[in-house]
């Protein structure tokens, strides 16, 4: 099946019960296979008037007790920054998949892109963290989508799919597992009657336990700096520390978050780092470049936020330099050099979009380092 | 002053209001005091379970209504309370989900959300507190203001035609359409009480006084001219068709049920 396809059917295995959308090339066919797939489990499919009511609803059915998402692609994105932000200040659980085009604005609709990286991680306004996974294949869509939603059920925030056109669009053979062999996370509920129930009073790992409308606790849920009774709270001491909660809850948790493929990192003097359809087509370079006998290692980022800045500053002490193929004029290799320290060089390889690497360009990076 | 009006032990409606959060932030002479208790009097007149009715505001000063209610209640994004409520509805059916929030909120910023729910038919109920101004960023022209009315954006007067919100949605394809003014409390609270038991997407506006910005600008400088000139403009046509409810500056109000 196809890669969006694939996420669908992730989502469904998740447990999402919920999807609004509006269609939107290269993402359409998520929609599409979710109108169909969810009257099966009863769920709910809505197609909504744009990106931004998308989200919403999206968040709205979240607090109403069920899993739920949303698919779009670069300027659906761009409209979904505004309600990301609500998603992570009143901390709902929620995927949002971006099958990523070519870029600025309307761009390449059906061509791939990976220049969304940074919106990603920062595009909605103010101070945050964020999960971001990055698919490589059908297969890995359908288990990247559920795990986006384990990790936003276990964390309680907007998990992001990033995929591109080429991913999404790609027809391979996907392994859909038995229901019984797929792990499932659940959001955590109060244990507390209502009376005592604080809303945002975290547990030890900085998540507090999330109550559904209906439920009786009558919670205060709002996107303005609050307390951990949910009720607005205009002070700096308030406002230090719930974005510091919000930004530690993932940062200190990031050793169960992020998730890399090594290969062959020891005592390689290059190491290729890469994501999605552009690490595809580097595992291809990096084969070429050992059968000449340069030793090359791998760096998948499977997480790509939050980053896996330790292990890169790790394995920045024993490389000479990292390649680092994307399909934008270099977003993450801006990461991967910031956490080199200098230690070793950042050699990005940039392609614009509408397409992805030729193994070539990224065999002439690696040898380019050697001269 | 505040603090003694406050430490009364008992209100009728305490177990509605988040109380530890009084003072509210409204300014002396808003109507949306009198929106609240007219929200919470029909609620308990409908005989709703309190514990599956939420309320969804959006931004604004009627946008903190949310916030001082003791349901479910979510504060979200400016114009996005309408798509929040319908996913929220929509993932839990046995919910009422009621929308409070302000002219500019519903029907500029989320005016593409208000048909279209109304179009869909959602099953939500709105309250659309009209005071036809920009309240909280302080009186700015909105998508309410009538004709030549001034406005800190307007000095010179509005030059752009209002929307007319009961024949909008009306027009839009909602099942209960009604108007009133902060002046006809009675009226409104059995309206509301209509709208919470009506299937279907069902809309009250209800025209309420800004002194502060509306007001002050516009020769009603208090809350009571501005409830005076409610009680003596405001004139019931029930049943009409809403697209003759257009509102001019300083005319009359045309209030009723429309769509039932």
């Amino acid at each position: 099946m196809s890669g969006d396809d694939a996420c669908a059917e992730g989502a469904i295995s998740a447990g999402c019960r919920f999807f609004a959308g509006y269609p939107i090339t290269p993402a359409s066919e998520i929609a599409e296979r979710m109108s169909e797939r969810l009257p099966e489990v009863a769920g709910t499919y809505i197609q909504m008037e744009d990106e931004l009511a998308s989200l919403a609803a999206v968040l709205g059915a979240s607090w109403g007790g069920v899993k739920a998402m949303t698919a779009t692609s670069g300027p659906g994105f761009s409209l979904m920054m505004e309600n990301l932000g609500l998603g992570i200040m009143t901390e709902t659980p929620c995927v949002i998949v971006d099958v990523q085009r070519g870029s600025p604005s309307t761009g390449l609709p059906t061509l791939s892109g990976q220049a969304d990286m940074m919106q990603a991680r920062w595009g909605s306004h103010g101070s945050y963290s964020i999960i971001a996974l990055a698919p490589d294949s059908p297969q890995e869509l359908y288990n990247l989508t559920i795990r986006a939603f384990n990790l936003s059920e276990k964390y309680r925030l907007p998990v992001l799919v990033m995929t591109e056109a080429a991913t999404g669009h790609m027809y391979e053979k996907v392994m859909i597992p038995p229901v019984n062999e797929i792990e499932i996370v659940q959001r955590r509920r109060p244990v507390v009657p209502p009376e005592e129930y604080l809303p945002f009073q975290p547990d030890a790992d900085k998540v507090p336990p999330m109550a559904s409308a209906g439920e009786g606790y009558r919670v205060h849920v709002t996107g303005l700096t609050h307390d951990e009774r949910g009720y607005p709270a205009m002070t700096a001491a308030a406002q230090d520390r719930l974005v510091r909660r919000l930004v530690d809850k993932v940062e200190q948790n990031s050793h169960d978050i992020i998730d890399v493929e090594e290969d062959g990192l020891e005592e390689a003097e290059i190491v290729v780092c890469s994501y999605g359809i552009s690490a595809r087509v580097s595992r291809i370079a990096v084969e070429q470049a050992r059968e000449e006998g340069i030793r090359v290692g791998m760096l998948r980022l499977i997480t790509v936020w939050p980053f896996p800045e330790a292990r890169i500053r790790e394995i920045s002490t024993q490389t000479r330099a990292f390649i680092v193929p994307e399909i934008n004029y270099g977003q993450i290799s801006l990461e991967v050099e910031r956490c080199a320290c200098g230690n070793a060089m950042t050699v990005p390889v940039s392609h614009m979009g509408g397409g992805v690497h030729s193994p070539d360009e990224i065999l002439r990076a690696i040898k380019s380092v050697l001269k | 002053m505040t603090a003694v009006i406050y430490d009364r032990p008992v209100h009728a409606l305490d177990a509605y209001l988040r109380r530890e959060r009084m003072p509210h932030i409204w300014c002396p002479g808003c109507g949306l005091g009198i929106v609240v208790n007219a929200f919470l009097r029909s609620l308990i007149k409908s005989r709703l379970d309190p514990d599956k009715v939420a309320v969804v505001s959006g931004i604004g000063c009627t946008g903190r209504a949310a916030g001082y209610i003791k349901l479910d209640s979510f504060h979200t994004t400016h114009g996005r309370a309408i798509p929040f409520a319908t996913g929220l509805k929509l993932a839990n059916p046995e919910l009422k989900v009621v929308v409070i929030s302000g002219d500019g909120d519903l029907a500029a910023i989320g005016g593409n959300h208000l048909i279209h729910a109304a179009r869909r038919n959602a099953d939500i109920t709105v309250l659309c507190v009209n005071n036809f101004i920009y309240g909280m960023t302080g009186g700015q022209v909105g998508p309410t203001t009538p004709m030549t009315a001034r406005t800190t954006t307007s000095v010179g007067g509005n030059i752009d035609e209002p929307f007319n919100i009961p024949y909008l949605v009306a027009a839009s394809g909602a099942a209960y359409v009604a108007r009133w003014t902060t002046a006809q409390v009675g009226r409104l609270e059995k309206s509301i009480r209509e709208a919470l038991l009506k299937k279907g997407f069902s809309l009250v506006e209800i025209i309420s006084p800004c002194p502060t910005y509306y007001g002050r600008m516009n020769k009603q400088r208090t809350g009571l001219e501005q409830m005076k000139y409610y009680r003596d403009n405001s004139i019931v046509k029930s049943g009409i068709d809403p697209k003759h409810a257009a509102i001019e500056f300083n005319g009359q109000i045309i209030v009723g049920r429309f769509v039932e």
